[in-house]
């Protein structure tokens, strides 16, 4: 027991001394934050004095003794606010980091609560300090900057099928719901202050239209909270998009609401026919918001056709539309969200259609890394204001307003949910209304508004901000920390985490089709025969416009097969080619096993191995050479702005010209009846391969094979996956055919060593030999420049 | 006795109400649609369906028009195909694409799920021996791809094969190298979309069915 113990105690000593250090280094981040504008106060005057000093000696001509040339000087107002940005950036991001090291907090409490609690710890600090609590919340701040990065990163990755047959009801949950929430609660409000038995209380004053107003900010729910909290409780995806759909398009109603009723609240009385315009002002507000956000999606996307020659700005491109078309849609008091949520949307299909895969990552991370930052900020403020901003604490409003919030939504979506359910397909069951109601989280947005209002017209907004930030801080905490038990209670069904296959995607085309012909055979023009006649529409007129080339003309599932090939490849390059793969499925079937077995080789004195002609070997050699040569491709100098060449940027037109070569190829060789299955050899180790590939071409000794015949093994039916990558792990795979399954698809030519020349050879067969062998010695070809001579013998 | 206000057929209605579920609205409009299509003859043939003008377009035309004639789809247990069918197994067909209703306990969800799947299975298994062979299952995705035009043969080849070996690794998981893999028998097909909620992907809507649209 005791080595055993004693083994783990370093190592466990080790681990909490990387946390301490951590938080050591959270401790003086913070500190330092808090200090520095406290010490720096000063010196700002002490430079600035000096400066006057110095100004002075000048002019009066050096007549006073030098001052001492200042080596070392402190002059903190000139970085102080790019220093004060970063050190909160900073600061977000260590928190994360922080709280994923210790286990078991972030399994309880949402990450949410602990980023609210530290910034109240932050703000804290800063009151503490004496310091005033610099004006995070500042909603310019929070709408311009902090907002924008998390919206796009969720349209840009929403889940366009799910949510378009899910729109009715996401439109339902999101205007009608919203509507009924601020007008119950703004209304209920209103009477419950007026009905105040005896002591006059401060909310008499309250007028009901501000108490609408105050409904309509508070009845949204929040994309922000929504996003952090689903995120951890992997629910299944119809419950996950409506949620979060209902929080992105809810934003229109809340302009709306919140403009109208600022709007009039300083008259005191909304007609009828503000009401009308208020609808109409919605429809512009949702339909503009969405078409500004449409037409920056196609300005981005037909860009994006052409930056095949620059492909280090295609991100740049993406984000920039983006947040013009949110900015532009602000700018004329249109829904913002969802301009930014039409553009992410309309982009994306034709953008990863045109842009390297490089690009595709670099977009996905930073756009993650954007949102997450964002959202830890946000979290993080919100503390902070809660410190700071004067409070007008008022037990009966803030009570009311949080009963009244809870009420409402279950009502509203138990209501909506009975009319929704008629015209719905698959219904949704009580235990769906559950988490729908309990997961309309308010948060930092509902905030922002409130901190908006101007304290003129509004006296009671300091009463407004504390009910709004206890009704966010009672969604976050209480409903945020529960629902996680609560959905494991209820037996909510979970997302499901497996990969797309093939097979599924075959049938979802499959089933399209399928339902829209029943439909057309019913007569009858629903749902799918709508989405068919747009995806012909797209594919006919859109895709040839905003995709560059030949993939305009690609179908969905051949688009999905070469994703899956390229993931496979660079998930077997990564893994180091010799490893065995991740697989869902580990088996050891192959495509040998599911071909129909040919009648058996007839004795090999009578097959006639035919030569290949010349000219295609000598095509065969350059396309592989040429491969190989652009695996092997070393930096040769240092270039800012290119990147290095790389086998998996080749345009896809490139790839599927030598495609065309390599399938040409594949009849050649079919003709020659070399499809033989063979017994694999004993896989060798990776290092054995690559020093096999690495050098010497008589290095490809052979291997003590158990067969007898010649080994081109061609796998005929096996895709011709057009990525080098896969050409060059064929080698390193050589020797590793037990391990198939999904590899067998990516696999092209599968060259094997000859068997061994123990066994004599017929002329014949020995030039086909060399052939092969030629073949392999080129493959094996260690650089771009060696030009060797083909004709030398091989074999000693 | 008062003149009788139901149009003829009523109980007959009432009969195929019981059997395929459909509520007795869904009949009468199916039925005006059958109608429709057959030129008001008792039963459809294939030429019927070949009218229809939208389904021209569909890449899997001729699997869905097969699929009506089928036996199989007759819930009779017959095989084979037939040449002509009458209103009652048009409605048998059409039934299989009825939405589960709200309430139903886990059997009849199972049993309703693999009514469907069974439903795609004899789509793919247009030789009536139970299993998609390699060569079937080719046939569909080649179908699938045959409206695209820059198409290479291959290419719907490499994509079945892919999609054959997936079947392969899922059900068998090992096997010998010699072994030959015969074809994807129904419950292999049943374990591969194991995932694929089809119960609430293949449905249609048949609640909204306007009169209106079916003057065609």
């Amino acid at each position: 027991m005791s080595p055993r113990t004693g083994s783990h105690s370093p190592a466990g000593i080790g681990r909490s001394l990387a946390e301490r250090g951590l938080l050591l280094l959270v401790v003086l981040v913070l500190l330092e934050g808090s200090v520095l504008p406290l010490g720096a106060a000063s010196s700002p005057d002490i430079s600035h004095q000096e400066n006057v000093d110095n100004h002075k000696v000048a002019k009066e001509g050096h007549n006073f003794t030098k001052k001492p040339f200042p080596v070392l000087d402190l002059d903190y107002e000139h970085i102080r606010i790019p220093f004060e940005i970063s050190l909160w950036v900073l600061l977000a991001s260590l928190m994360k980091l922080g709280f994923h090291l210790i286990p078991r907090l972030s399994g309880i409490v949402p990450e949410s609560c602990l980023l609210i609690t530290v910034g109240l710890l932050v703000g804290g600090l800063i009151k503490l300090a004496g310091e005033k609590v610099p004006p995070v919340m500042n909603s310019k701040f929070f709408f311009l900057i902090l907002l924008p990065p998390i919206i796009l990163d969720a349209g840009y990755f929403l889940p366009i099928r799910p949510f378009m047959e899910n729109l009715g009801t996401i439109l339902m949950f999101a205007v009608v719901g919203t509507l009924w929430n601020a007008f119950f609660v703004g209304g209920l409000l209103y009477a419950v202050c007026q009905i105040q038995p005896g002591n006059p209380n401060i909310i008499h004053s309250l007028e009901l239209l501000p108490c609408l107003l105050f409904g309509s900010i508070i009845s949204a729910v929040d994309p922000v909270a929504v996003l952090a909290v689903f995120e951890e409780i992997h629910i299944n995806e119809l419950l996950h998009i409506l949620v979060f759909g209902e929080s992105l398009l809810n934003d229109a109603v809340t302009v709306v609401l919140y403009h109208l009723f600022e709007e009039y609240s300083g008259q005191g009385t909304v007609t009828v026919m503000d009401g009308f315009l208020g609808v109409i002002s919605f429809l512009v507000v949702a339909l503009g918001g969405v078409l500004v956000g449409a037409i920056y999606g196609i300005l981005s996307a037909f860009t994006s056709r052409f930056t095949s020659h620059t492909r280090v700005i295609e991100p740049l491109f993406v984000f920039v539309y983006s947040y013009m078309a949110y900015l532009s849609a602000e700018m004329f008091h249109l829904s913002g969200i969802m301009a930014l949520i039409a553009c992410g949307a309309v982009m994306k299909p034709y953008v990863e259609a045109n842009i390297s895969h490089k690009s595709h990552t670099t977009i996905k991370y930073f756009l993650k890394m954007w949102s997450s930052v964002s959202e830890t900020l946000i979290f993080i403020f919100l503390g902070v204001a809660t410190v700071d901003g004067p409070h007008a604490w008022n037990w009966t409003f803030v009570t009311v307003t949080v009963i009244l919030c809870l009420v409402a939504r279950v009502i509203g979506v138990v209501g909506l949910t009975y009319m929704i359910n008629k015209f719905r397909i698959v219904k949704l069951t009580t235990k769906d209304q559950f988490i729908i109601a309990y997961g309309g989280l308010r948060g930092a947005i509902a905030f922002s508004l409130g901190f908006l209002l101007d304290k003129d017209h509004f006296a009671m907004r300091e009463m407004f901000l504390t009910a709004i930030i206890t009704v966010i801080f009672f969604t976050v905490f209480v409903q945020g920390m529960t629902i996680k038990p609560l959905v494991e209670l209820l037996a909510v069904k979970k997302k499901q985490e497996a990969k797309r296959t093939i097979n599924e995607e075959i049938h979802i085309q499959f089933l399209d089709h399928l339902l829209t012909g029943i439909e057309d055979i019913c007569g009858h023009y629903g749902h799918h025969h709508w989405k068919d006649k747009l995806n012909r529409f797209n594919k006919k007129y859109i895709k040839k416009c905003l995709i560059a080339g030949e993939r305009s003309k690609e179908p969905q599932l051949i688009a999905f097969y070469h994703k899956m090939e390229m993931k496979q490849a660079i998930e077997l390059v990564e893994s180091g080619g010799g490893v065995k793969l991740p697989s869902a499925v580990p088996s050891t079937v192959s495509m040998q096993n599911i071909q129909p077995k040919k009648p058996p080789p007839a004795k090999p004195v009578e097959r006639a191995l035919p030569q290949l002609p010349k000219g295609r070997e000598e095509e065969i050699r350059k396309i592989l050479r040429s491969n190989l040569q652009r695996t092997r491709q070393r930096l040769r100098s240092y270039n800012r702005h290119t990147l290095v060449a790389d086998p998996y940027e080749d345009g896809l037109g490139d790839l599927l010209l030598k495609k065309q070569k390599m399938i040409e190829l594949e009849k050649k060789i079919k003709d020659m009846n070399n499809y033989l299955t063979v017994p694999a050899a004993p896989p060798d180790s990776p290092t054995m391969c690559r020093a096999r590939l690495a050098s010497d071409p008589q290095a490809y000794s052979m291997k003590p094979d158990t067969d007898s015949v010649p080994t081109i093994h061609v796998d005929l039916a096996s895709p011709q996956s057009p990525d080098s990558v896969n050409l060059m792990d064929e080698f390193r795979r050589a020797g590793q055919q037990q391990r198939q399954q999904k590899e067998d698809e990516d696999q092209g030519l599968m060259m094997k060593p000859p068997s061994a020349p123990s066994r004599p050879k017929k002329p014949g067969e020995a030039d086909a030999d060399r052939d092969q062998q030629k073949l392999m010695r080129c493959l094996s070809d260690p650089g771009p420049s060696a030009d060797e001579d083909e004709d030398e013998p091989f074999l000693p | 006795m008062g003149a009788l206000q139901s149009s003829p057929g009523q109980p007959e209605y009432v009969d195929l109400a019981e059997k395929t579920g459909f509520s007795l609205e869904q009949i009468r409009v199916l039925h005006k649609r059958f109608k429709q299509l057959s030129h008001n003859e008792d039963t459809l043939r294939r030429e019927h369906f070949n009218g229809i003008p939208d389904l021209a377009c569909n890449p899997i035309r001729s699997q869905i028009i097969e699929a009506f004639f089928d036996k199989r789809n007759f819930r009779q247990n017959g095989e084979g195909t037939v040449e002509e069918i009458g209103f009652e197994e048009f409605l048998v067909v059409m039934s299989h694409f009825k939405p589960p209703k709200l309430h139903v306990t886990e059997e009849q969800r199972e049993s309703i799920r693999k009514e469907k799947l069974r439903f795609l299975f004899n789509m793919h298994d247009t030789d009536n021996d139970g299993t998609i062979t390699l060569e079937e299952y080719r046939h569909v995705v080649e179908e699938l791809l045959s409206h695209s035009e820059a198409l290479e043969k291959n290419t719907a080849k490499c994509i079945a094969d892919a999609a054959m070996l997936e079947v392969a690794s899922i059900s068998m998981g090992h096997m010998e190298p010699d072994e030959f893999y015969e074809g994807i028998t129904f419950e292999h097909f049943l374990k591969l979309l194991n995932g694929f909620e089809i119960e609430s992907r293949m449905n249609i809507r048949f609640l909204y069915m306007d009169t209106v649209n079916l003057c065609k």
